[in-house]
Parts: C-alpha cells; structure tokens; sequence
C-alpha cells in the first residue's frame, strides 16, 4: 500500500479511538486532561530529533534544535503540571457525612 | 532494526491510549498520566538509540534546555494561570511542528520528495504555525496583556477568507515549483497572520473555546508532521490529541449553548470580567450582610455552593473550603455544583477547588446535582450569574435562552455573593435576585465568605 494511504488509516482509527475515549473523561478532569494531552502533542519531539540529527549547523539542523526544545517544554512541563494536579484531588476523608 | 524501532513506536502508541483511557477515571487518571509519560519516554530513547540521533551535542543541549524551562513553569504556575499555560503550551506543540516541517523541506529525510510528502508539508506548515500564532493571542487575552474584549477589524472574514485564498494559491505554486523556498516561507507568513485574525474577534469569555480548539490544532499539527515523516506514533498521538481537544471545544459550546461558528465569527461579549457590566435596574433588592447570612446557616440541613470565576478572582477557594468543613462539622450537607463553563478552561472550577482541598467526591456535575436542589435548604451561589440565571429557561428573546443551567432557584433560599447587581456576562438580567426567598450579599467573595465563616465560628462558640 502507498504510505500515504496506511497514513490515514491509522490517523483515522486514531481519531475514533479518541473519541470513544475522551467522550467517557468527566468534567471533573477535563483540565489535567489537556494538559496531559499537551503534553502528548509533545510527540513531536520524535521527528524534531530526527530533523536536529546532522553533525552540521545547517538552517534544518538549527530548526530541529529549536523544535526538540519547544516540545521538550510540552513535554516535561505538561506531565508534571498533571502530574502535580492530580495530586491535589482527594477524597473525602471523611467516609460518612451528615446526610 | 527497524523492527524494533517500529514495534517501540507501536508500543507507545498503545501505552497512550492506555494512559488516555485511565486519564478518564479520578482513580486512575494519575496512573494513566504516567502511562503517557513512559510512552513518551519509550518513543524518544528508540529514536536516540535506534535511529543513532543520540550522537550530536546540540541534541541534548536542546533536549535539557526545553525540560528545564517546561520543568520550571510546571513547578512554578498557580493554578489560576493553567488556562495561559495550556494555550502557550499549544502554541508550542504548533511551532514545534512547524519548525520540523520547515527543516524537513530544507533537507528531506527521504528522496524523492513525492506529492503527498509536499501536501502533508503544506498542512503542517499551516496548521502549526496558525496554533502557534492564535495561541499566542490567546494567551495574551488570557494573560491581560491585550484586552478580553473582541477585536474586529474592517471586513474581517473577507480578511481571513483572502488569507485562506492565499494559503491555498501559494500551496498549489510550491506544488508545482518546490525548489522555490519563498512558497513555503508566504504560506508560513499568511498562516501566521491567519492565526492572529482568527482569535483576536473572539471574547475573552469565550477563550475555554478557543483553548480547546488550539488543544485540537496542536495535535493535528504533529498528525500532519506524521504524516510527512510517515511517522505512525507521530499521527496516533497527534489524533488522539486532536479528537480530545474538538470534544472539549463541543462540550463547551453546548454548555454555553452557542454554535462553534457562533463563538468563532460571532466577536460576541465585552470583555474578560466577570460580568459586572451595571445593566439600568429599577428594583431594588434587600442587600443582606455576611451575619445575616451566617444566622441562615444555623438552621439549615443541606447547602449547594455554586461556585463561579468570581470565586477564583477573589481567591477566596481557601475560606470557602473552611466554610464547608464548618458546615460539615455540625452535619449540615454540602456539595458544591460545578457548571460545565465555570473557571476559564473546561474543568478549570475543579481544580481551582481540589487545590483548596474541597474533596473531588463532593464536586458534582451539573446534571448530577440539578435534581437535588429542590430538596436543598439553601443554594450559595460565589462569584457566578448567568450558569443560574432562569431567565436561560424561560426568556425566549435572552441571549441566555436555551443555556443549559444549574436550578438553584429551586432551593428553598438562595444565596447570592456577588460584587454588585451588575448583570451577568450575557448582559440578561436575573429574575432571582428580586425573588423574596433570595438574599443578596455583596462585596468581595473573600471578604463576605471570611465574614460568613467568623459569624459561623462565633456561633459555634
């Protein structure tokens, strides 16, 4: 199959899986949600570092640099800032209450 | 080799949708974040080893220098700022994709570039740089370093539809003469002032929209570098982010009871408060002080609090969190009711609370708690208008009408904190405040509900 085909059919069923899986997220989390999915978006970094391999200083290879660094910050600052936020989600700790 | 790179990616892929799916639950969404953040791991060390990137210093340079600066702001941000985070990290994940996309048509990683490679290019080129630029506005909206309120330019949408003429003509002449780098840099240039054109009519209360529409972009973006570098993890990630970000962008609307098109071309609304606009009103209400309210408190079995913006504004999450245990102490009920656009992103009201301590399982949805009201001694509404306003049900000429609403008005009393009778960010007025079993308490929310919690305090003693 040409890639470009094989393309778009993972990107498409990508797409209904996250539909199905993000429909079912409560309100509750939807803000850890984008930042964790901001952090996902961070995936770029994968072809940042294959634009940023050169033993040059090429304009491409500059630009893979500053693409790594850019989502490298979507990277680590999103998960922890999640991470960190989901932290601060407790339960009651009192099991019991007054009705 | 390229097995184990491929089955690695594959790998990933699967542990993100894995963390996705745990993402979903209060009980697992800290696991499934983890789940992401070993994906990442996994995809970034196969691509060092395997693809021999590891080598070059300017690599690591950039690798440590965007962890650091990501590690600090997470460290560092309030959580009343996470709606400007989001949209500058968006605008990352844009730029980011750009930038790959720029340096694959300067040195392609393979030859000969094809037709789909340069239409993919294209795409991501566009997108990207239109996150980059949106969410940078965004983010100044966000931030107060532009005004909330809706900037139109004379004949705007004619603007953005030559601007989208443009992209399409420059990308069909980079088509036909790829080794004219001026196409690509005019469709970086015509995306990048598309980008600005887009957000800078939309209101500043509408930015939850907007936020989760550039979420979507971000995505898309490092979908379309996917597909440029027929990179799979790169699409799979990139589409779950993109279906995230739409479903939030339609939760929202639906919660506002607005179009998408309506909040994108609409340039409705004034600007960023929290609606306090002063609509001419001849009734009058009978204003209440914080002891008064406080002697409520003392005969009551069940409190709703609806908290609002103005609640975070005032900062007053900390006391009001005092109150509620106060309140929980002597047995009295309480739950607290969060509309779906309270806060300034989707779920934002949530957080605001869990840091304050408010526990989760005593946050509850809209549709969850509207049945409850009814059988509620007394509904304390902090900071919040028109998510309460009946007129929403009713008032069939209300911009309002139609919104989906917490029925607060069905509690035995209602309790208003507000900073004046200004109406809500709509601009309808609210029935409620002149009905005889409503009490308006104004001032700050942090100053009447401090007020609120010495009264209860006293009376306790």
């Amino acid at each position: 199959m040409e890639p470009l085909i094989v393309s778009i059919y993972v990107f498409t069923l990508a797409v209904f899986i996250g539909f199905e899986l993000i429909t079912k997220v409560p309100p509750l989390l939807h803000t850890p949600l984008m930042s964790g999915s901001n952090a996902i978006s961070g995936i770029t970094v994968v072809g940042a570092l294959l634009a940023a391999n050169a033993n040059n200083w090429h304009l491409s290879t500059i630009l893979g640099v500053l693409a790594i660094a850019f989502a490298m910050i979507n990277v680590i600052g999103g998960f922890m800032v999640t991470d960190r936020m989901l932290g601060m989600f407790k339960k009651d700790k009192k099991t019991e209450k007054g009705a | 080799m390229i097995y184990l790179e491929q089955f690695s990616y594959l790998l990933a892929s699967a542990l993100f949708i894995i963390g996705l799916k745990y993402l979903g639950s209060a009980k697992t969404a800290r696991k499934g974040n983890q789940y992401a953040m070993f994906a990442m791991a996994v995809a970034i060390v196969i691509t060092l080893v395997v693809s021999g990137v590891a080598g070059p210093i300017q690599i690591i340079v950039g690798m440590v220098a965007g962890g650091l600066v990501g590690g600090i702001v997470a460290k560092r941000i309030e959580m009343t700022e996470m709606p400007q985070m989001v949209a500058l990290f968006n605008g990352f994940g844009g730029v980011a994709s750009t930038l790959v996309a720029f340096s694959e048509y300067l040195e392609p990683t393979t030859t000969p570039v094809t037709l789909d490679v340069n239409i993919t290019l294209i795409l991501s080129l566009f997108i990207g740089t239109v996150t980059l630029t949106g969410s940078l506005i965004a983010f100044a909206k966000l931030q107060g370093l532009m005004p909330g309120r809706p900037i139109v330019l004379p004949m705007h949408q004619v603007l953005n539809f030559l601007l989208m003429v443009a992209v399409i003509v420059f990308g069909v002449m980079y088509v036909l003469t790829p080794d004219v780098p001026m196409w690509p840099v005019l469709i970086i240039l015509a995306a990048a002032i598309f980008g600005v054109t887009f957000v800078i009519p939309i209101g500043g209360a509408d930015m939850p929209v907007v936020i989760a529409l550039l979420n979507s972009y971000s995505g898309l973006a490092a979908s379309a570098t996917g597909f440029v570098l027929s990179n799979n993890v790169l699409i799979i990630a990139g589409a779950l982010v993109g279906a995230s970000g739409l479903i939030l962008t339609q939760l929202m609307c639906d919660a506002m009871n607005r179009s998408l098109f309506n909040v994108l071309f609409g340039a409705v609304g004034t600007d960023d408060s929290t609606g306090e606009s002063g609509a001419a009103e001849t009734r009058t209400v009978t204003r209440y002080t914080a002891e008064d309210a406080g002697m409520i408190m003392d005969t009551v079995q069940s409190v709703i609090i609806v908290p609002g913006y103005g609640l975070a504004v005032a900062q007053a999450q900390h006391v009001l969190n005092e109150m509620g245990e106060i309140l929980m102490a002597r047995g009295i009920d309480v739950k607290y009711a969060i509309h779906p656009v309270a806060g300034r992103m989707p779920g934002h009201m949530n957080v605001l609370l869990a840091e304050a301590n408010v526990p989760y399982d005593l946050l509850y949805e809209m549709d969850d708690i509207n049945d409850e009201f009814q059988n509620t001694d007394v509904a304390l509404i902090i900071g919040a208008n028109d998510v309460v306003n009946p007129a929403a049900r009713t008032k069939k000429d209300s911009p309002l009408y139609g919104m989906p609403i917490l029925n607060v008005d069905y509690a035995r009393t209602v309790m208003f904190v507000k900073r004046s009778m200004g109406a809500g960010f709509a601009g309808e007025a609210n029935p409620l405040f002149f009905d005889d079993k409503t009490m308006m308490v104004f001032g700050d929310a942090k100053a009447v509900v401090t007020g609120l919690v010495k009264a209860l305090k006293e009376s306790d003693e």
